[in-house]
């Protein structure tokens, strides 16, 4: 882009851009910004990453938690970092939903029609929504405090484990962002979507150990990247292993994001 | 015209199988308010999102302030406002809201964003809904809102698509005005609508588009007169004096004239005949005079078509 030319005939004066700040994320800040003033308006739609995950809490705790480890609070203690992964992913499919939703909207016009990069308003809408879901996890641990759960970790740990999980919500939204933007209809999100996250949460070891589960099955458990950044969140909140899990979380968040963040901008701009 | 500061040459696009546009070729002066005018699907709105950048044409050629809308598209955007047919404006935020988030992707300081924000609130009498979710506003209210925040950044040059489709009167009065005072300032306007009426009240010049392609520009005045000369109405106060009145007019200019259903008798005219008829008619009379065709009947004539009879599919992009 040659940014250098210049109007040869301008009409009036250029708008007065005093003050500004230039950088490539302050769009994407503003953005941001949008999302979690639309939160801070309608706190309702905090509810859905906040009573689905404490319904989804309460049913593994007290309908299955006593089958599964014995008692149910040994298992609050196994199911809750699990949990607050399992809650990015069904997020972030709403992420995608909405986002589609959203570019059908005129404000989307509105913003390519602005001197703006084009990714800025996709990392804007994953931006504010990773701050809904790191609102909604906190709101899990002390729900999960009063229910029994108990850490010894520091606060250092609790945040860098909340972290953790954010990593990988950011990673996942990518690609229910890439989702959204080839799908015709808002709602083929949730389903397609419910064909990603349904594996990718049933399939690891958020609500069972892989132990008891067939030798195929523990093989994928054993890879997915939702068992290792629930390892490592256990780790970090329980005590264990936190270096090998939490690596291979992060490699996996960096992966996918690598991936899907390009390709979903790509088809933000091929459908203008 | 080399001044112009949107040409348009031979643009081209098409949606699959449908030609939305055919080639059409267009230029506007400085500070003037083009009006784009044509039917549902004559290719309006795509070639307003070819011009602000949200498309792209599939041949031909359209630059504004001499800016190539496809290979200098990030020229483009800063020197443009658009205003769709659909509000784009976010309904979840306020007024007010709405128009700082705008200022601050133009690259407004947080304290330019706000003062710009309270300017324009103000300037288009939002000031008591200005904290209000864009939600609760009525739709005279959102297309206000629309047009300011197309304005944030000053524009040089402004799309209106269809600024005013689904507004009563009043608030359509409300839009024309601040067009007006727009285009006064030196706002170069480029407009598009479907109402006859609106081009003849904002635009100096227009371009009639009819199925992709210009069939027709000139003024408002000019397109008039291409279609005929003068008419001259009466309309009795009794409807019960309209036979007597059609037999005055026939006696007139030997020729029969035209009844319409809303008690008005029409007749092709001229001040002579206006003088001879004042003259002549001896019962009350509630309306005499002279008008140039409508632009109703402009379109009939060019299109053979009225403009409202061709199926709607404005190609959606």
């Amino acid at each position: 882009m040659t940014a250098t030319a210049i109007a040869p005939t301008p009409v009036r004066e250029p708008a007065p851009r005093t003050g500004a700040r230039h950088g490539p994320l302050r769009h994407a800040m503003t953005l941001a910004w949008r999302g979690i003033v639309k939160t801070i308006h309608s706190p309702e739609a905090l509810l859905d990453v906040t009573l689905q995950p404490v319904i989804f809490l309460l049913l593994f705790v007290y309908v299955f938690g006593g089958a599964i480890a014995g008692d149910t609070s040994t298992y609050l203690q196994f199911a809750l970092p699990g949990v607050l992964v399992q809650t990015v992913i069904f997020a972030s499919a709403g992420t995608g939903t909405a986002l589609a939703d959203d570019l059908k909207t005129g404000i989307f016009d509105r913003f390519r029609s602005l001197p703006i990069p084009r990714s800025a308003p996709l990392l804007g809408a994953i931006t504010a929504d990773i701050t809904r879901y790191a609102t909604s996890g906190v709101i899990m641990l002390v729900f999960g405090a009063i229910l029994g759960f108990r850490t010894e970790a520091g606060p250092l740990a609790i945040v860098a484990a909340l972290a953790l999980v954010m990593a990988f919500a950011f990673a996942l939204c990518w690609v229910f962002t890439a989702l959204a933007m080839v799908v015709k209809e808002p709602r083929s999100v949730q389903g397609i979507g419910a064909m990603i996250s349904l594996p990718l949460t049933f399939g690891s070891n958020v609500f069972v150990p892989a132990s008891t589960m067939p030798g195929w099955l523990q093989a994928w458990v054993e890879v997915n990247p939702v068992s290792k950044t629930a390892d490592a969140a256990r780790g970090l909140l329980l005590g264990g292993p936190v270096a090998g899990p939490a690596g291979t979380a992060l490699i996996w968040a960096a992966a996918i994001t690598l991936v899907f963040a390009p390709l979903a901008v790509f088809l933000y701009r091929r459908r203008t | 015209m080399n001044d112009s500061v949107i040409r348009v040459e031979g643009l081209r696009k098409s949606f699959g199988a449908t030609t939305a546009l055919a080639g059409i070729d267009l230029a506007v002066r400085p500070g003037s308010v083009l009006g784009l005018l044509g039917p549902n699907g004559s290719g309006k709105t795509t070639t307003v999102r070819i011009l602000s950048t949200l498309l792209r044409p599939d041949g031909g050629r359209a630059t504004v302030l001499g800016h190539d809308v496809v290979a200098e598209a990030a020229a483009v955007r800063p020197l443009v406002g658009l205003t769709g047919q659909y509000a784009a404006v976010d309904d979840s935020l306020t007024g007010l809201e709405n128009l700082t988030m705008i200022a601050r992707l133009l690259d407004f300081s947080r304290r330019d964003a706000r003062a710009r924000s309270a300017e324009l609130v103000e300037r288009f009498g939002l000031t008591d809904a200005a904290k209000r979710r864009v939600k609760t506003y009525s739709g005279g209210m959102r297309r206000r809102l629309d047009l300011a925040a197309s304005l944030v950044g000053r524009p040089a040059v402004l799309f209106l698509d269809e600024p005013t489709t689904g507004l009563d009167p009043r608030h359509r009065n409300e839009v024309w005005d601040q067009v007006r005072a727009l285009a006064a300032e030196g706002t170069t306007v480029l407009l598009t609508t479907q109402y006859l009426e609106e081009a003849d009240q904002l635009a100096e010049d227009l371009v009639v588009l009819d199925r992709g392609r210009v069939i027709a520009t000139g003024t408002p005045a000019s397109l008039k007169a291409e279609v005929g000369g003068q008419l001259l109405h009466v309309r009795p106060l009794h409807r019960t004096d309209l036979p007597g009145v059609a037999t005055v007019l026939a006696e007139l200019t030997s020729e029969a004239p035209a009844i319409d259903p809303t008690g008005e008798v029409t007749v092709a005219g001229s001040p002579e005949l206006l003088r001879a008829v004042g003259d002549r008619l001896d019962v009350p009379i509630a309306e005499l005079g002279l008008r140039l065709p409508s632009l109703d009947d402009v379109f009939l004539t060019l299109t053979g078509h009225g403009a409202d009879d061709t199926e709607e599919e404005e190609a959606a992009a």
